[in-house]
């Protein structure tokens, strides 16, 4: 923001303290805060203020008035010290010497995941009038590709290596998602029915009656859309079937209004943002190479310990579903996954495990891991290929 | 501080910070100059932080040093306009549907009058834009409303008026003061967010939570309620489900206080056994067995 626009009746502050705190709200937006005209206006009523001099004053009513969560909270000590060492604010360097008591840190929402809403996630019309027209672009494509397609649907995906045969089952599993989250629509609108009186328009409706109530209004109940967490292993051993999932979560992410997507290997790493980038092919190589394990086996135990305490109270609630997509094999404590596994099951709607390796002859789910979690899973599925994903969406719509 | 206050003035932050103290709330540095800033800049404050950190005290607080009535707006999931708005009387409307038909009233006449305001029920949001003197509006874990009624409120808070299809618009009399809590379930709206001060509350500092036993707690000696708040950010920094809040610090000093301990050092069987204060889950009371507490104890006392 250059310096006139926050041009300010009050002449009491000076042209060089106006331009210094236009450089701090541009600092602080570098850094990702989302300050606005209106912020940096009351910004400069607060310095031309009673208190505005004070320093101690300033940084706490500067902090409040720029932090919007509270990833910003705690950055902005540090960005305000660094930045008001200049001439105009000797007593800002004082305060930096008082660095808020350090107890219960590690306890804050969100302190050690991801940068949550830093990134902006772009608006949801947007993203939906993106999909439709995605979808318009390869309607033609689509109806063609019908036959061959059916049959890639039941090929183990190990087997699919032809280059174009992947990259059609990558539309495949695009398109999945999208069918999923349609028919999920859908449904919820047949059911639409009155359950309760709407009694307020019952009223208006009857007093040419005689206040009988001849007419009767109902209410209809607004039946939310499910939430989806994706939870996707994406360790050595699942290498085969990474690339794929990695699309089918972008599919998802893409189509369902509220889904959420996590890959682990040794760590856990929160994908939604980076899988809403609009270019697909990008999205898909950006997220391939985040997902590519370095070695050192599956965390799963950990991964799930880190997801149930920084992410499951902000992205679950009484309507999400999760969906685990993992062989299983875990080189941690098969104790640890059984207990978050429990302390998931508590807080979700339904777990689904999918699991690749049940496509494969002869299997039975003898991993430790998975011997661990299976009690607290509602459905155990296959997911080789695409048919056995196909065939998940009418339990998804049940739920 | 005894004399007489008037919500509708506004106060220096000074004065702001006394009164809290007189109102026995023991604030941060930070929460005197945000409470300011409510009134210098006409912003509402939204409070966010973990549950039972004290985001309802502030408000509670805010109200006291104004001297301003507290209305408070529990949030939940499919929290609506007629819930938290108004609603219309609709019993006393039957009866007088009836009763004026007897007389031979018109329709018409009979609608405009049950739509009148004798038949209206005030919710909070309208009560507090229509008192006289400006109250304190505490919107409570607004995370747990929907989204469509947070967009509402937005819209709510920018004009302070609201329309009421049978009425016609009703325009703030007096401009509350807004406080919003969240506990983070949902992300709330970035429109929101910049409508509003943010303030993050944390659990206090050993100092100031032992301060908050000091004057909450009564018969209780200093060196306890520091052993206290130790205790419990102690026990905080466990890994448990359920972290307990300053309410929890609270029950648990009264108890211990009620029990006539006067040294944790020397009981930590009684200490052991009234933790059940603090711990709200069965698994966490799994967690933290006799020698967990000992261990604690021999940490911070």
């Amino acid at each position: 923001m250059s310096v006139a626009a926050i041009s300010h009746p009050d002449t009491l502050i000076g042209e060089p303290m106006r331009e210094k705190l236009a450089g701090f709200a541009r600092t602080l937006r570098d850094n990702g805060f989302k300050i606005g005209l209106a912020e940096t206006r009351d910004a400069l009523s607060v310095l031309a203020g009673p208190r505005g001099t004070r320093a101690a004053t300033l940084k706490s009513a500067l902090r409040a008035l720029f932090c919007a969560t509270h990833s910003d909270w705690e950055r902005f000590d540090e960005i305000f010290d660094a930045y008001w060492q200049g001439r105009h604010m000797r007593q800002a360097r004082m305060l930096a010497s008082a660095p808020r008591g350090g107890q219960a840190r590690a306890r804050r929402l969100g302190d050690a995941g991801p940068q949550q809403g830093e990134t902006g996630l772009p608006d949801r019309t947007e993203r939906r009038s993106d999909g439709e027209s995605d979808m318009a672009g390869d309607g033609r494509g689509r109806r063609e590709g019908a036959s061959s397609a059916e049959n890639l649907a039941t090929v183990d995906m190990r087997h699919i290596v032809d280059p174009a045969d992947v990259a059609r089952t990558h539309a495949l599993a695009a398109r999945l998602a999208r069918v999923m989250r349609a028919r999920l629509v859908r449904r919820e609108q047949v059911r639409r029915r009155g359950r309760r009186l709407d009694l307020r328009r019952t009223i208006h409706r009857n007093v040419s009656h005689g206040g009988t109530l001849v007419d009767l209004a109902w209410r209809r109940r607004k039946l939310k859309p499910l939430r989806l967490v994706l939870l996707l292993d994406a360790s050595g051993s699942m290498s085969m079937y990474t690339a794929f999932f990695v699309r089918f979560l972008h599919g998802v992410v893409d189509a369902f209004r509220e889904a959420e997507a996590f890959v682990f290997h040794t760590r856990l790493a929160h994908v939604s943002a980076s899988l809403r980038d609009r270019d697909v092919a990008r999205a898909v190589d950006k997220l391939s190479l985040m997902a590519q394990g370095i070695g050192g086996g599956t965390r799963i135990g950990e991964s799930l310990a880190t997801f149930n305490r920084w992410h499951a109270r902000r992205v679950i609630n009484s309507r999400t579903a999760v969906m685990i997509v993992s062989d299983g094999y875990d080189t941690g404590e098969a104790e640890k996954l059984g207990e978050e596994m429990r302390r998931l099951r508590r807080r979700c709607r339904r777990i689904v495990w999918l699991n690749p390796l049940i496509g494969w002859r002869d299997y039975t789910p003898a991993a430790r891991g998975m011997q661990a979690a299976l009690p607290y899973v509602d459905l155990f599925a296959p997911a080789h290929n695409l048919a056995s994903l196909a065939a998940l969406e009418p339990y998804l719509a049940r739920i | 501080m005894t004399e007489p206050r008037d919500s509708n003035v506004t106060l220096d932050r000074d004065h702001i910070s006394d009164r809290l103290a007189a109102a026995g709330y023991i604030a941060d540095r930070d929460i005197a100059t945000a409470l300011w800033l409510m009134d210098f800049l006409k912003r509402p404050l939204l409070l966010e932080g973990e549950a039972g950190v004290g985001k309802t005290e502030v408000a509670k607080a805010l109200a006291a040093v104004h001297g301003a009535e507290l209305i408070r707006l529990q949030c939940y999931e499919g929290l609506d306009q007629n819930a938290a708005l108004y609603e219309w009387n609709y019993q006393r409307q039957l009866l007088a549907i009836k009763t004026r038909e007897g007389i031979g009233e018109n329709a018409d006449a009979i609608e405009e009058h049950i739509f009148s305001e004798r038949y209206l029920l005030e919710r909070p949001l309208l009560a507090a834009i229509r008192r006289e003197k400006r109250p304190v509006l505490l919107i409570d874990e607004v995370d747990r409303a929907d989204e469509e009624f947070e967009a509402f409120l937005l819209e709510l808070l920018s004009d302070f008026q609201v329309s009421i299809p049978e009425l016609g618009t009703i325009k703030a009399t007096a401009i509350p003061r807004v406080v919003l809590t969240s506990n983070g379930t949902r992300e709330l709206s970035d429109a929101l967010r910049r409508r509003c001060l943010y303030h993050y509350v944390d659990f206090p500092e050993v100092d100031r939570e032992a301060k908050i036993i000091l004057t909450r707690t009564p018969g209780i000696d200093t060196a306890l309620a520091l052993q206290v708040a130790r205790m419990v950010a102690a026990v905080r920094k466990e890994d448990l489900r359920k972290v307990p809040g300053v309410a929890e610090t609270l029950d648990w000093a009264a108890t211990l206080a009620g029990l006539g301990v006067h040294d944790l050092r020397q009981e930590p069987e009684a200490v052991h056994e009234t933790m059940l204060c603090l711990l709200k889950t069965h698994e966490d009371r799994a967690r933290l067995t006799r020698e967990v507490s000992d261990r604690l104890l021999g940490k911070v006392a």
